[in-house]
């Protein structure tokens, strides 16, 4: 990553913030003037990585646009929690209209933007994995293909979970939902099924494709502001771990983000028309099992008869990430 | 009511609905006991001078670390830093080199002339000491501190004690100790040699003191029986050491022998290879792992060329030759002889075998206690007689000179308490931040920055000083690598991690706050919190 690393001032860069470096040194949230978009007494379950992750991501861009940000939102989580009509947690310019068409309501605003001549007002349009991956992915595509002037933000938490904690294509293999229930010859989600939507949009050969997590926020801050310097359109994927839908304890939610980097479940790069110019380092290598472990979604694969098969396919996507996108430092697996 | 169809409530944000009411359990801020903190015999607060020196605000660690000891370039120099034992840090990688960076700020002050912030206004009340070693002069400097009149009594022409007559100079130069205590004088302590006490009563009615503490050190050498001819050279570690300071330096032969397994044992056989003896060994009953000396000294003592003769006592010393008996450890790990005998070439034997106490100051004093040869104090360092504190090798405890200064700043307390007819509260613990409490995640890798060591050669040959200090860009390095147990040292993760904003920041030096109409309860911020500041207590029902 490009990203300045501090070494060696007791935590680096690795922490929020940080008394013994300058201003400039530390991260948007570390900051009291920090836009606080997403402001207390959304209704987000306890823990939740969505709304972690949204203030994390709009935070940043707001601070690269100096404040001038419209945002479009997709039905979905992020949506419902932060604004039950006529009451919303946002402190910016925002809009929700369907489930499947933020990224085209998003073209609309830019494009009215550019009708006006307000070139200092940005927009980036933003929905969970449902909204993205599944229902406005038409729509997502559409504004990739035409190189639209706006940065898709997608919040990944595997599921819909805003309704009950249905599969979507964003799903992994093994995972329990409401829709993929534990049981039958193969409990949980099948394998072989789902999309890359990080992939599919290098594909597309657009600017800039990012993916990071909320358990990384300097890496998570950088990628949101280098996206702000480009024009045209950009994607962010982020992963966002749900304590509900993932049956998880609300305090684990950024230790669950870490061990799916650390375990090359959840590849973190970014990409540059359409090639990978980044990865983040795998620092402390651990099992997938060490990620599947905590989380009820998964807890099938475990008890008193470990479905050893199922752990091993897992562990072999995960391993597959880390050699496709060379994510241990001497580019090799265990 | 103008609100539009099926709308009854006023547009507005969400700060109206307190999501804290969700809330089972609450996050609180805590600041936890750091180990080292918990094992320093001196009770200094490391953690806290470390967090002055991370800034690079030397004068400020220095001046939170004399708060507990006055003597930080002793100790960096001969203090056997069990904190660093202790250092959680030493899970993740090594250590943090705590007596490296105290080594760092002690020279630091002399070269920079840093002097004790002034006294507390004068109490009125007169205490006198009786020894001028590292517990009695900490005494002096913690009730001198307090406000109080503080003279010392030193039997000996200079001040140190077991520090000067003890230690030899290869481990603490005597300019550092001389600069060191000369700080403590300046603070208004008056010591006054050549004075040895003979009647503590009577010296305390006499001066008019209110207060006596009792620190006169353990300088009789204890002796074992061991037949030798007239011409046989044999001698006492105390008294070697001793003469080291004077004009006369000990005349111990080419070939020296020293009896007895601990660290004084160590210390006369490296002074005699630095005093040009070709053979300098130790004799000792047991073997290296029951060897009371510590392992680094040890090692030192091995490299410059001392040997070790394990499991052998000494049988009789002769003029030119000393017999030895080879030992073998029972069961129970005690050593037994064999029967097995041995001659070696020996021009002087040494005795390191310990030391006791010289009692006779306090023969004629009702209700003090001795027992095992030392003085029996009670919690508060006071011995059986009202008044009367003693502290360091006279009582019992382990015998350093960091135990030492520990007893002079808990009998200064104490005494300071009792002046005032009251009695000394320790404030009440916090819980130690143990290794679970934290998340090392967040830490940098850094590994330890090693002092430099004088080389070999020299160290045979000279009294120069073995291990040298750190300079300042890697005692800057070393006081970061400290994770801070238990203390919140503002590193914002609460702040940045909480997905509800229900962590207030309140500035520079000030730490956070929760603001609990909002904060859920999730609890990320305790698990994220990287040195366990953080706990959650359950809500009252």
């Amino acid at each position: 990553m490009e990203q300045t690393q501090v070494k060696f001032y007791q935590t680096g860069t690795f922490t929020v913030g940080n008394r013994l470096l300058s201003a400039e040194q530390r991260s948007v949230q570390a900051n009291v003037q920090r836009s606080n978009s997403l402001n207390s007494g959304h209704r987000a379950c306890q823990g939740c990585g969505e709304a972690l992750g949204a203030r994390y991501a709009i935070d940043a861009a707001m601070a690269a646009t100096k404040g001038q940000l419209i945002a479009a939102n997709a039905t979905g989580c992020l949506e419902v929690f932060s604004t039950p009509y006529p009451e919303t947690s946002w402190q910016m310019p925002w809009i929700h209209s369907l489930f499947g068409n933020a990224a085209a309501v998003a073209t609309g605003i830019a494009a009215a933007m550019k009708a006006k001549g307000r070139s200092d007002v940005r927009v980036v349009a933003q929905g969970g994995d449902g909204g993205t991956t599944d229902i406005g992915f038409g729509c997502l595509s559409g504004m990739f293909e035409r190189n639209d002037d706006v940065l898709y933000i997608c919040y990944d938490n595997e599921a819909y979970m805003n309704t009950g904690v249905q599969r979507s294509s964003a799903t992994p293999p093994a995972a329990r939902t409401a829709t993929t229930m534990a049981i039958g010859e193969h409990p949980g989600n099948d394998f072989g099924q789902g999309k890359n939507v990080p992939q599919i949009a290098m594909a597309h050969e657009i600017p800039y494709v990012a993916t990071a997590t909320v358990a990384d926020l300097r890496d998570l801050e950088y990628k949101v502001t280098k996206a702000m310097s480009i024009h045209g359109a950009r994607y962010i994927h982020i992963f966002v771990p749900c304590p509900l839908g993932w049956g998880a304890a609300s305090h684990d939610t950024i230790k669950l983000a870490r061990l799916a980097v650390e375990s090359g479940v959840f590849p973190v790069f970014e990409a540059e028309a359409g090639e990978v110019t980044g990865v983040a380092k795998i620092r402390r290598q651990v099992p997938v099992e060490d990620y599947l472990r905590p989380q009820k979604r998964f807890a099938h694969l475990f008890g008193k008869q470990p479905d050893v098969a199922t752990l091993a396919r897992l562990q072999a996507r995960a391993d597959r990430n880390i050699r496709r996108f060379g994510l241990l430092e001497t580019n090799e697996v265990r | 009511m103008q609100k539009p169809f099926a709308i009854t409530l006023d547009v507005g944000s969400s700060l109206a609905n307190h999501t804290g009411s969700w809330r089972t359990s609450r996050p609180v801020y805590l600041n936890r006991i750091p180990p080292c903190n918990h094992e320093c015999p001196a009770g200094e607060n490391i953690q806290a001078w470390l967090f002055h020196a991370e800034s690079g605000n030397y004068e400020a660690a220095w001046r939170t670390l004399v708060e507990d000891n006055p003597f930080p370039a002793i100790m960096g120099r001969v203090c056997y830093h069990t904190c660093e034992g202790a250092c959680n840090r030493g899970q993740l990688d090594a250590a943090v080199g705590i007596n490296s960076v105290e080594h760092f700020l002690g020279d630091q002050a002399i070269a920079q002339g840093w002097k004790f912030a002034a006294p507390a206004a004068a109490s009125g009340k007169k205490v006198l000491v009786v020894g001028a070693g590292p517990s009695g002069l900490s005494a002096a400097y913690h009730l001198a501190r307090l406000g109080h009149a503080v003279t010392v009594y030193e039997a000996g022409p200079l001040p140190g004690g077991m520090m000067r007559f003890g230690i030899p100079q290869y481990r603490l130069p005597r300019q550092v100790l001389d600069d060191e205590v000369q700080r403590v004088v300046d603070l208004g302590v008056t010591i006054q040699y050549n004075t040895k006490v003979t009647d503590v009563l009577q010296t305390k009615q006499g001066g008019g003191f209110d207060a006596v503490f009792l620190a006169v050190g353990a300088h009789i050498a204890k002796r074992a029986y061991i037949p030798a001819g007239d011409s046989a050279h044999v001698l006492d570690a105390v008294s070697v050491l001793r003469s080291m300071e004077g004009e006369d330096k000990p005349l111990l032969g080419r070939k020296v022998v020293v009896y007895g397994g601990g660290n004084t044992a160590i210390d006369v056989a490296r002074t005699a290879k630095r005093l040009g003896a070709t053979e300098s060994i130790i004799v000792y009953r047991r073997n290296r792992e029951k060897m009371p000396a510590h392992d680094f000294e040890v090692e030192e003592a091995l490299q410059e060329g001392v040997l070790i003769k394990w499991l052998s006592t000494i049988k009789q010393a002769g003029d030119a030759s000393i017999t030895v008996e080879k030992m073998a450890l029972d069961d129970k790990g005690f050593p037994q002889p064999t029967g097995e005998f041995e001659t070696l070439e020996a021009d002087s034997v040494v005795l390191a075998l310990g030391q006791d106490v010289d009692l006779s100051l306090i023969e004629k004093v009702p209700g003090l206690v001795v027992q095992d040869g030392v003085v029996q104090v009670n919690a508060q360092m006071m011995t059986g007689h009202a008044g009367i504190f003693a502290g360091g090798d006279m009582v019992p405890a382990e015998r350093n000179v960091t135990v030492a200064i520990g007893h002079g700043k808990k009998a200064a307390r104490n005494i300071d308490a009792w002046l005032q007819g009251k009695s000394y509260e320790t404030p009440a613990k916090h819980s130690v931040a143990t290794y679970d409490k934290l998340n090392t995640w967040y830490y940098s890798d850094a590994p330890k920055t090693v002092r430099p060591v004088l080389d070999i050669i020299r160290r045979q040959s000279t009294f120069e000083e073995v291990q040298g200090g750190l300079d300042e860009t890697n005692a800057l390095f070393e006081a970061r690598r400290c994770l801070s147990c238990g203390n919140c040292f503002e590193c914002d993760n609460c702040y940045g991690v909480c997905p509800d904003n229900a962590v207030i920041k309140l500035g520079p030096g000030k730490g956070f706050e929760f603001n609990y109409d909002y904060c859920k309860g999730c609890g990320i911020c305790v698990s994220e919190c990287p040195c366990g500041a953080i706990k959650m207590v359950p809500e009252e029902v």
